[in-house]
């Protein structure tokens, strides 16, 4: 197969685009991509202080290289989920990257700082572990942000996440959460930060291709915690679906956006108020996280008395 | 030819596949599901492969 634009040979067939780029015309698309997905969606602009949720997978990394060849200046925060040797290994891989590159890279560990790790959550309660999961990074890295006086929350996102998530929402006509499904959520004034995802334009096995012909180096192995998940399981039937019929997981979910979501929108944003535990934005009076916390720390304290 | 596949990783022999397509339609692996590399570099479904290749087969699907 032949690059589109230069005739040489190309390392990588995007029939989405009905295309095939050799490395640097690929590496020329990913950064128009993400170029277009900032302009159209009015993510943030040069200047602004960044904080990227890095997790030394390969979306985050390849955003941050992104961003970097592109002018902006963003940090890292790396939150640490005490997924023994999987997060041992994921942070490994972001600090040589960011040590590279001279970025800055914040690290959270959750065992020490809020005394659980992800197993610990899971084995306690009621989510099971990527739902305590998912709750602890929401948190934990929109904290990081407020308190640290960032303008934009930069998540890594990309099609493949933002398709699967929709047809799992779609799926169980879940109205709050078709509502808050956006490109971007803007800061609301009491604690939530702004919240950008610019990755959306490009499907995961980009931003894979785009890490080995960059030569970026990130934690291959999924977490043991995330086998088989229902998110992976749609991505897998969603990915069967555009293996049959190209550009299938775009026209899903860029229609969602160009046409649908206004609808769901359209709903009153729920009233925040602050939690009364840690101050954070929360619809209730104690939020998710502190509620999460407040059951894994009872659960570690009453099997160290068994023990 | 050696195949390296990954989560977790293992190898296994696969013979009597001429191309990278061949390869992955003989496991049964959706193309969008996967990347093919040989050596550090990246393969498209019409590439060639001799019989003493080392050819990982990477995912590229993951949680988060």
């Amino acid at each position: 197969m032949k690059c589109r634009v230069c005739r040489d040979r190309a390392v990588i067939q995007m029939r989405r685009h009905n295309a095939n780029f050799c490395k640097p015309h690929f590496v020329e698309h990913v950064h128009r991509q993400v170029e277009r997905a900032i302009h159209d969606h009015r993510m943030f602009e040069q200047g602004e202080r960044m904080v990227l949720g890095v997790s030394g997978g390969k979306d985050s990394l390849a955003l941050w290289d992104v961003l970097t060849n592109l002018g902006y200046r963003v940090d890292g925060v790396y939150l640490h989920l005490g997924i023994g040797e999987y997060s041992s290994d994921s942070l490994v891989f972001s600090r040589r990257f960011a040590a590279e590159r001279g970025l800055d890279l914040r690290i959270v560990d959750l065992p020490t700082e809020y005394g659980f790790s992800v197993p610990e959550a899971a084995e306690a309660g009621s989510r099971v572990a990527c739902s305590s999961c998912g709750l602890s990074k929401r948190y934990i890295l929109n904290k990081v942000a407020d308190d640290g006086g960032y303008d934009v929350l930069v998540m890594g996102h990309n099609l493949d996440d933002e398709a699967a998530t929709l047809f799992g929402n779609v799926s169980r006509w879940d109205l709050d959460y078709l509502a808050r499904q956006s490109p971007v959520l803007p800061a609301s004034g009491d604690g939530l930060a702004r919240k950008v995802k610019p990755l959306i334009r490009l499907g995961e096995r980009e931003t894979a291709a785009y890490c080995i012909v960059q030569g970026i180096d990130y934690e291959v192995e999924e977490c043991p915690m995330a086998a088989g998940n229902t998110v992976n399981r749609y991505k897998e039937w969603l990915n069967r679906l555009e293996e049959e019929s190209p550009g299938t997981k775009a026209n899903f979910l860029f229609g969602f956006w160009d046409r649908a979501a206004d609808v769901f929108q359209a709903a009153a944003p729920p009233d925040l108020t602050s939690c009364s535990e840690c101050g954070q934005p929360t619809t209730g009076s104690v939020c998710a996280f502190c509620r999460l916390r407040a059951q894994t720390l009872v659960h570690i304290a009453r099997k160290a008395d068994r023990e | 030819m050696k195949v390296i596949l990954r989560q977790p990783r293992r190898e296994v022999e696969v013979e009597g596949v001429a191309r990278v397509g061949d390869l992955l339609k003989k496991l049964d692996m959706v193309a969008e599901s996967v990347l093919v590399i040989r050596g550090d570099e990246l393969l498209t479904s019409d590439i060639p492969l001799a019989e003493d290749d080392v050819i990982e087969l990477r995912p590229v699907i993951s949680g988060g």
